[in-house]
Formats: structure tokens, C-alpha cells, sequence
């Protein structure tokens, strides 16, 4: 059914930011990552929003999930490895934003 | 006193999932129950009563989920291992790849990462415990606590290293937080020396923590 689901709104290599934002309720969105850029790794499906299902709603319509990779050397300071080491973390189409390389090459740092 | 001497009033004729006190004792030989504890055996007594599972019901399933052991994941990565053609249709589609040896995966949707000398993979739940049950069954102590979710993901090569791997100096850390709807399985690097060996030999050298990720597979 096609209005049960939305379209994914991005596509693999996009850069995105992940929504800063503290609802309260179910969230499947980890603290550590909101308000960091990343780029969608691949989409893994679409599925009903947990936020709503959690509160006994039908959480419809389905919305992609993604696949979204991070550069580890870009979250933490100091980090402890290799610069092309990630941390991947599946994220649903309504936590991001669109942002643009330049965003991702200022780091996440700051 | 028993831990069962509790008030159930004189209409409250129920069975329990353990016959008899002095199992039910033995139980709880490590002090009273938690309040968690508690709760789940309230609910369930409550379950009971209300005749929406049977205590039967429960042990199937209890027994069902005994069977869920990483024996199965071990076999699925052997196969993998030898038949490179079997390897893609598991990272294609995993349900289907599974069912070829009549391993049942119904439930959250796997998906398998390879390992390789280039990226090395691991993976957590940072919300709860997220695993993949199906093939793993249940996720030991360790996945579970705070102090594994949070440092796996801020330095996962120092918690490499705690469980005593090393990896190459060329080779990224790729760490999967399982916050959604997908289950990831970890498919390790086969280890060298291991050409002779039969499928049956390989899949022993297969962890659970291996498909985890916090180490390699055994060597031979």
C-alpha cells in the first residue's frame, strides 16, 4: 500500500545529519549520535515508527531505515585508532536531515 | 522460610512452572528474589490464571529457545567458509541462506557483514540487548552491561583487546550498533592454516564471540 509507506528520501553516499532533538518516549535514536553528520550506507527496509508503536498506535506509515556510517575519528576526541574506522547505526528516515559534505569534512567535533 | 510461603488465599488453586518447594528453593538459593524477579513471576502466575499461556506452553518455549544455540551460527559460518556462493546468497537474503540448513530464523531480520583483513567487524546494543537471538539464542551477561555498550562504541580497540584481540595495523574497526529493526551477524575472517579441514572441523573453530566480533575465530 503505498500511502502506508513514505519514500525513502535518501540514497546511498548522501551525507546527513542526524536530528538534535529530545522527545520523550521510545526513541531508538542514541543520544551519542544526535546532531552528527554522517552518510547513509544503505537502506535496510522499510518498518512502522517505534515511536508509535510503543505507545499502542499502528505506527503508519512505514519509513526507510538506514544503514547511516560514521567516521569514529569525527565523534570522539582522541580517538583510539584508525582514521577510516566507523561505527554504523541504523537510523529511520524522520531523525535525518540532509547536510552537505562540507559539514561532514568540518567534523563532528565541535 | 520458603520463598513460596506466600499468601495465595483460599480460592487461588494454580499450577506452578515448578512443581515443588524444594525446587523453587533451590531457585532462589542466592537470596530472595529482585523486585524484577518478583514481577515476572507475578505476571506470569497471572498469565496462568487468566488462561492466556498454559505452564506447558511456557516450558515449549523455554525448551524451544534452549535450542537456539550459537552451534547454529558456528555451522551457517563454516558453510559460508567453504561455498563462496553460499556466502553471498547469506548476505543477501539470510532467512532463506539459514533455511538451507534447516536453521529457522524467523523473526528480526538478520544481516551478515564479513569480516575480511581490510575491516573487521563488531557489533552492541547501546539501547538494551539487541542480538541476533536466533542464531546466538540468548546474549550472555557481558553484551547486556553498561560498561560493554558504552566503551564498545567510543574505543573498540581497547575492548578488543580486553578480550585479547589484536588486529592488524591496516585493518579498520567497523562497530554496528543494532538500534533498529536488523540484526547483525558477524561472518569472521577464516583463519589461515585451515585449507584440509572439513566443514564439520571449521564450525568448531566458530565462536559465539567471534560472530559477535569481540574476537576472531579460533585457529586451528
Amino acid at each position: 500500500m503505498s500511502t502506508e509507506t513514505i519514500p525513502p528520501r535518501f540514497g546511498i553516499g548522501d551525507t546527513v545529519r542526524v536530528k538534535s532533538l529530545s522527545p520523550e518516549g521510545h526513541m531508538r535514536t542514541p543520544w551519542y549520535i544526535r546532531g552528527k553528520v554522517g552518510v547513509i550506507g544503505g537502506l535496510m527496509g522499510s518498518y512502522w515508527n517505534p515511536e508509535e508503536s510503543a505507545m499502542g498506535r499502528d505506527g503508519k506509515p512505514d519509513r526507510m531505515v538506514y544503514h547511516v556510517h560514521f567516521d569514529q575519528a569525527r565523534l570522539w576526541p582522541d580517538y583510539n585508532g584508525r582514521e577510516t574506522d566507523q561505527l554504523v547505526v541504523d537510523l529511520q528516515d524522520h531523525w535525518l536531515d540532509i547536510a552537505s559534505p562540507q559539514e561532514l569534512e568540518a567534523g563532528n567535533l565541535s | 522460610m520458603s520463598p513460596h510461603d506466600h499468601e495465595h488465599g483460599d480460592d487461588h488453586g494454580h499450577d506452578h512452572v515448578y512443581g515443588d518447594d524444594d525446587l523453587l528453593a533451590e531457585v532462589f538459593e542466592g537470596g530472595p528474589p529482585d523486585d524484577y524477579e518478583i514481577l515476572e513471576i507475578a505476571l506470569r502466575e497471572l498469565l496462568f490464571d487468566k488462561g492466556v499461556i498454559t505452564p506447558a506452553e511456557l516450558r515449549a518455549k523455554i525448551v524451544e529457545w534452549d535450542g537456539k544455540t550459537p552451534e547454529n551460527g558456528a555451522r551457517i559460518v563454516a558453510h559460508a567458509w567453504v561455498d563462496p556462493a553460499y556466502k553471498q546468497r547469506l548476505k543477501d537474503d539470510f532467512y532463506s541462506a539459514a533455511a538451507e540448513l534447516d536453521i529457522d530464523t524467523a523473526g528480526p531480520q538478520l544481516v551478515a557483514v564479513e569480516s575480511t583483513d581490510d575491516v573487521h567487524h563488531v557489533f552492541c546494543c547501546t539501547l538494551c540487548s539487541c542480538y541476533p537471538r536466533a542464531v546466538l539464542g540468548i546474549p550472555p551477561e557481558w553484551y547486556k552491561s553498561k560498561e560493554y555498550r558504552s566503551r564498545i562504541v567510543v574505543d573498540p580497540r581497547s575492548v578488543l583487546s580486553e578480550f585479547g584481540t589484536t588486529l592488524p595495523d591496516h585493518t579498520d574497526v567497523r562497530v554496528i550498533d543494532n538500534t533498529a529493526e536488523s540484526r547483525y551477524f558477524v561472518i569472521p575472517k577464516r583463519p589461515e592454516g585451515t585449507e584440509g579441514l572439513s566443514e564439520e572441523e571449521l564450525a568448531k573453530l566458530v565462536t559465539r564471540d567471534s560472530i559477535i566480533g569481540v574476537t576472531e575465530a579460533l585457529k586451528p
